[in-house]
């Protein structure tokens, strides 16, 4: 298979690899380092979940209906990240941009909700040094919060080249990495709701 | 005001050592000297155009090298005062505090500045070359994970005379590491320098495993592929997996420190155990990651010297990727003393023993390869030869040391540290210099002379077994590690004198080397490597001039053999000659500045870590983020091409009339 496939390559473009292609499989093979990153924050989480040190624990600290509006926001930007996608692949620009925008939108309502719930709990005297279940919990979901800031730049700057370039086989491939990352980050909350919040009030 | 300048200068700098005083002249004339001649000769320009802003695989593979060499020798001078402040009882030529930072430094530099640039060097030379590709599948990506490695090293290093080094060990288990007990800016720059060329690693592990999947050229299958780019691919998936763990661990760490947490403290809920548990799920798989691809070399060389094909080609490629898999599971025999419990230490006792098997069938295979061979002595082969009944010893006392219960025994000590050098030098470095005497005519176009190669050879590997073999005695004579002086009424002395000995004979081998390369400089026109195949080998990298020009390939190859270019030679020498297709343009990446410019303004963002100043790590973060964004708007335009008739000039004027 490889050989027929390096051979397709081989016969209409003179050996050099289809560049999308690669950057794909790149891209791939970035998120399983980065599903190993996090992992490693879980497991470090669930060790310390435990270690309040006489501080407050999750079930005193969580806000769930915070959370749940966070989880409705992320889930949704996820569909309509997909829907870009849907309108990009039918060639039409607009319908991209603006599923973009609605993505970004929601996006930044997960983030502002995400700041406001850490902001209280600090309110609270719950920070980040109070005991290392806190320590392991900020970073944990502080973690997850900085990759969708990051996608949220990413994908403001998206919108600029796709307005300078159009649509052309690269800005396409930045598109497909884009959304792939974006519901990677919405599985990763899947897991981070199930195993810090629901298990925390639980 | 004075006052205070002197007291910032005096924390800054590390002042009160000689030795010090010495390194940072050195320092100063070795930076003047380098910038006269650059200056002097004009060569500015073409120290940036042709290097720092290349993106072409050869030329990072040699910048890898020649950065890995330098700290081969700043590590090397560390092991050498540890050894002679060791040689006798009550020597006071290092005090215990400088003594902890120089093994500090040792360990992390061998290991992650030397040892890994290394290998990536050699990554870069042959990978591209033996599947028949014309560059990595991410050039780009590829310059960033040098300069990232590089500027990494340099913060690492910089610890030596601003700030103090790190001191507690080359894997900083806390609560030493942490703040309470590590107060000074060593620690800092311990986790910075790794943690950006750490970052670096992590993308070349990314970026070879894309180019072997994707990259070979026609006809190759995965079971035609040679056997070195086989132990690259493992190694590259041990690196995706491991080298995460790394990352996060490192940064807990750092956030202990900096941000006040409580990950691995002793108050507040923390847990130093989290720290071992972790660094070591990352340390020991990166032991693998730096000895498989030791083992391709290996594998390649023999074949070639001996004149046979490689005995057991896919039972070697098999026992790789158990090696990689088994190497997940074997971090907990770091420390069997620690309480784990009889279940626990037993199920990585046997994990650990296990990973013998795959390693034995490598061993014999490489054996059966040489049996009835035409074997040829060549410097290459020696180191390889060489690296058997060492690797014997190494994975005899490594099994020993796997049996739980008498780890409480040699835990921590001499044994250990004999141990472990010998698969490191005797497995890593030996086979590495393997590859670099083996590809050295691919990378410059000339071979090395052998008589100061082989003179190197002998001093390092009686030197290794001068310095290393008496350690096992003095580790079960109870010489525990990280001791920076013991009493005559030890015992030790004896031994310890030897130790010390064989570790100059290394040193004496290193600078055998420095000579030999210089003399091939010297005489490179008479060791002009003309054929582009001077050893006979058998993979498509010879099958191109030495040193490669800059497209690889005038044509890709089509593959048909598994040693594809022996079977070639064999039907040219019947008068059979393949169809050549004709040469067309060639699609190349252009050079950017953006790699060395990035990683400069991850150094600035690094140093103002370690520090905690930001008027530092700010704009180096903002600098890191503008570089990214420049390199996402203008990715579009980062290609051209050769036009064919350049191509056909080129190829003509190498290859001669050919």
């Amino acid at each position: 298979m490889a050989q027929a496939a390096a051979h397709h390559s081989h016969d209409h473009d003179h050996g050099h690899h289809d560049p999308q292609e690669l950057k794909m499989l790149g891209f791939w093979i970035f998120l399983v380092t980065d599903v190993i990153l996090f992992s490693t924050l879980f497991a470090t989480f669930v060790v310390l979940r435990n270690n309040t040190a006489g501080g407050p624990g999750g079930a005193e600290l969580f806000n769930m209906t915070g959370v749940i509006i966070e989880t409705f926001l992320l889930l949704t930007s996820s569909f309509t990240s997909g829907l870009a996608v849907l309108a990009m692949n039918k060639g039409s620009m607009k319908g991209l941009i603006s599923w973009l925008i609605v993505t970004a939108i929601l996006g930044l309502g997960f983030i502002g909700f995400e700041v406001y719930e850490f902001v209280e709990m600090v309110h609270e005297g719950a920070n980040f040094g109070t005991s290392a279940f806190l320590s392991a919990f900020f970073t944990l979901v502080g973690t997850h919060g900085l990759h969708v800031s990051l996608g949220l730049v990413w994908m403001i700057g998206l919108m600029f080249q796709l307005k300078k370039r159009g649509l052309t086989p690269e800005t396409k491939g930045k598109v497909s990495a884009l959304s792939l990352y974006w519901h990677f980050l919405d599985a990763v909350w899947i897991f981070l709701l199930t195993v810090v919040y629901l298990m925390g009030v639980m | 005001m004075l006052d205070k300048i002197k007291e910032f200068a005096s924390t800054f700098f590390v002042t009160g050592d000689p030795m010090i005083y010495g390194a940072d002249v050195s320092i100063a004339l070795a930076t003047i000297g380098i910038v006269f001649v650059l200056t002097y000769f004009k060569k500015w320009g073409w120290l940036w155009k042709n290097w720092l802003t290349t993106v072409d695989h050869k030329k990072v593979g040699i910048m890898y090298i020649l950065a890995a060499i330098l700290m081969l020798f700043r590590g090397g001078v560390d092991a050498l005062l540890m050894r002679v402040q060791l040689a006798t009882p009550d020597v006071t030529l290092l005090h215990p505090e400088h003594y902890n930072q120089i093994f500090t430094t040792h360990g992390t530099i061998m290991i992650l500045f030397m040892a890994m640039p290394l290998m990536f060097g050699l990554f870069n030379i042959a990978v591209p070359l033996q599947i028949g590709a014309r560059d990595v599948a991410f050039p780009f990506l590829n310059a960033l994970s040098f300069w990232l490695f590089f500027m990494g090293a340099m913060l690492f290093n910089l610890s030596f005379v601003i700030g103090g080094s790190p001191d507690a060990g080359w894997l900083s288990y806390p609560p030493l590491s942490e703040l309470q007990f590590s107060p000074g800016v060593g620690q800092n720059f311990y986790i910075w320098g790794i943690q950006i060329s750490g970052i670096g690693s992590l993308a070349t592990g990314i970026n070879f495993i894309v180019t072997i999947i994707k990259m070979r050229a026609p006809g190759m299958t995965w079971m035609k592929m040679p056997v070195f780019t086989w132990s690259v691919f493992s190694s590259c998936v041990i690196i995706i997996f491991a080298f995460p763990i790394l990352t996060v661990t490192l940064a807990l760490l750092f956030l202990d420190r900096f941000g006040g947490g409580h990950f691995f403290t002793l108050d507040f809920g923390g847990n130093p155990m989290m720290y071992i548990n972790l660094i070591w799920m990352w340390g020991h798989p990166e032991v693998y990651i730096v000895v498989l691809p030791a083992f391709g070399i290996y594998s390649e060389v023999i074949s070639v010297f001996s004149k046979k094909k490689l005995f057991g080609y896919k039972s070697m490629v098999y026992a790789m990727f158990m090696i990689a898999i088994l190497s997940f599971f074997t971090w907990a025999h770091h420390f069997f003393t620690m309480g784990s419990g009889a279940d626990v230490n037993a199920f990585f006792a046997i994990s650990t023993m296990v990973i013998a098997i795959p390693t034995g069938v490598k061993v014999f295979n490489w054996l059966f390869t040489m049996y009835r061979g035409k074997i040829t002595f060549k410097t290459p082969m020696m180191w390889s030869i060489a690296f058997i009944p060492n690797f014997l010893i190494a994975g005899l006392t490594g099994v020993m040391l796997s049996v739980a219960p008498a780890d409480f025994q040699f835990h921590n000590s001499y044994f250990l540290i004999a141990h472990f050098h010998s698969a490191l030098i005797g497995g890593v470095v030996f086979g590495y210099l393997a590859g670099l005497y083996y590809w050295w005519p691919k990378m410059f176009g000339f071979t090395l002379p052998e008589t100061p190669g082989k003179w190197a050879f002998w001093f390092w590997n009686i030197g290794f077994y001068v310095c290393f073999i008496p350690q096992y005695s003095l580790g079960l004579m109870g010489m525990t590690r990280r001791l920076s002086t013991y009493g005559w009424d030890t015992g030790w002395q004896p031994l310890n004198l030897v130790s010390t000995v064989g570790a100059f004979l290394m040193g004496i081998g290193f600078l055998f080397q420095v000579l030999q390369i210089l003399l091939g400089i010297k005489n490179y026109r008479k060791l002009k490597d003309t054929t582009g195949d001077p050893w006979g080998g058998h993979t498509l990298e010879w099958s191109i001039p030495s040193p490669a020009p800059e497209y690889n390939f005038a044509t890709i190859p089509q593959v048909e053999e598994r040693d594809d270019w022996w079977a070639e030679k064999d039907k040219r020498a019947k008068g059979i000659f393949r169809k050549q297709p004709p040469i067309e343009a060639i699609h190349m990446p252009k050079n950017s500045a953006i790699p060395f410019i990035m990683s400069v303004f991850f150094f600035i963002a690094g140093f103002g870590f370690v520090f905690g100043w930001s008027f530092f790590y700010i704009p180096g973060l903002i600098g890191v983020a503008i570089c990214m964004i420049c390199r996402s708007f203008f990715s579009y335009d980062g290609d051209y091409y050769i036009p064919a008739d350049e191509v056909k000039r080129t190829e003509a004027a190498i290859r001669g009339s050919v």
